[in-house]
């Protein structure tokens, strides 16, 4: 089961990193860099999962003292929570940026913003 | 016509390396070292139920502090970004009225949502939760109560003086456990308690609680800075 | 029962990814809801996998953030951008500051 998790996962990222590359309007990058971190946080809870084991919370199903056999990693969760979280405050900013860059050009089209090239 | 096809290889490139990956991996029979220690170790040293919140409180609770200062910043940049060149008269916009369902119906679950945000951050410890979803949670009350009218005007500097102090109280109690128990964010400042009661594993339903609120004080100033923009 | 929860498993994931398909995909007029909204299905169907994959922790957060938050910010800021959604429609009189 974790590697069909896994084989989702980085399916997502893949399409994701097409949506971004080929689409020309600046939003729908932004919706294809969400669709992507999605993959990502898929494919590293897929890492941690055990077969046959539970999720780490000790209650009245995973008593205290056998602990150690009967749950899954539980640092993948740890970091996968700090990635959501920052992931849509990125998300947020990248908004922030796009709202600014179309009051000032009057255009979505990624093509059109050449005061950079030489 | 050729910027897709190099997209499409490069995509094939990296597609490769992940099946390589993917070939390579086999799943675990036992916890590895890390994830044994803190099985063993969770219940009496820290006490508190849930391990995922040991983890990010006390045992690495110095990567939750950066990612604290991550969202601030964030929300800070967007605060900044977004107010620079604002005009000073406001036009008014001519909206559609909203109905009394959702007036109404927005009063009356507001204060529901917000309660059910608490619930799950002051239980962080004993359930699946803590100040993450909680805080996410209170904004989405916010969120409710900005579609029923969208032209309510949030106090910014209550948000902003919740969000301060939540961060300075939490770097407090930080800087309280090298002084008082032993290393920075330890959460034997408080009396460890009873395993599994509400009021126990130290001072972890207080860190969490605090950063509950300033994540969701946080998340809130988003929306409100954002749906403050102009129209164009 | 472990051949429910592989066979949602794999029904859930072939859902993620027709849905994640749509949201890149998709052309038109009112083509830009439709894309936004089917990324909100994409976090949602993904918080239901971190459940079946053992992570309540995970999931509560996802289906707040991911689902709700992130889908009203886009919402948000393409309300204000009234004429955008078109790549490459230019507006009459670019703002100078």
């Amino acid at each position: 089961m974790a590697y069909i998790a896994m084989a989702t996962g980085f399916l997502l990222i893949l399409i994701g990193f097409y949506g971004a590359l080929t689409n020309r309007n600046l939003l729908r990058m932004i919706v294809a860099f969400t669709i992507a971190n999605s993959g990502v946080n898929i494919v590293i809870i897929a890492i941690g999962y055990m077969h046959g084991r539970t999720a780490p919370i000790l209650d009245s199903v995973v008593p205290v003292a056998e602990a150690a056999n009967r749950i899954i990693d539980p640092v993948p969760q740890a970091l996968v929570l700090t990635a959501i979280v920052i992931g849509v405050g990125v998300t947020a900013l990248m908004l922030a940026f796009a709202y600014k860059l179309y009051e000032r050009k009057g255009t979505l089209d990624i093509a059109k913003f050449t005061e950079l090239k030489w | 016509m050729i910027k897709r096809f190099i997209a499409l290889a490069l995509l094939v490139g990296v597609g490769l390396i992940f099946t390589t990956l993917m070939m390579t991996y086999e799943p675990d029979a036992n916890l590895n070292l890390t994830a044994h220690y803190y099985a063993e170790h969770t219940a009496n040293d820290v006490g508190s139920a849930n391990i995922v919140t040991a983890i990010l409180v006390t045992y690495r609770g110095l990567d939750t502090l950066g990612e604290v200062t991550v969202l601030f910043l964030a929300s800070s940049i967007i605060g900044l970004v977004l107010s620079l060149g604002k005009k000073q008269n406001k036009t008014l916009r001519n909206l559609v009225p909203v109905g009394e369902l959702l007036t109404t119906g927005s009063l009356y679950l507001a204060p529901i949502i917000v309660l059910l945000g608490v619930y799950v951050f002051v239980n962080g410890h004993l359930t699946p939760g803590g100040g993450f979803p909680g805080g996410a949670i209170i904004a989405s009350s916010m969120l409710l109560l900005l579609l029923s009218d969208p032209l309510k005007h949030f106090s910014h500097g209550l948000i902003s003086f919740v969000e301060s102090i939540s961060g300075f109280v939490y770097v407090a109690l930080g800087v309280l456990g090298i002084v008082m128990a032993g290393s920075f964010l330890d959460n034997r400042i408080l009396p460890l308690g009873q395993f599994g009661e509400l009021i126990s594993a130290g001072a972890i339903p207080l860190i969490y609680s605090l950063i509950g609120l300033k994540v969701g004080a946080e998340f809130s100033s988003m929306l409100a800075n954002l749906s403050e923009m102009e129209d164009l | 029962m472990s051949t429910f929860m592989l066979v949602m498993t794999v029904v859930l994931c072939i859902a993620i990814l027709v849905a994640a398909i749509v949201s890149i995909q998709v052309k038109g007029d009112k083509s830009m809801p439709i894309a936004i909204l089917a990324a909100g299905l994409v976090s949602l169907l993904a918080s239901v996998l971190f459940l079946i994959l053992a992570s309540p922790d995970v999931a509560m957060t996802e289906a707040a953030i991911g689902g709700g938050l992130s889908t009203f910010l886009f919402f948000f800021v393409l309300a204000r951008m009234r004429s955008g959604e078109q790549a490459g429609h230019e507006r009459s009189g670019v703002k100078h500051d």
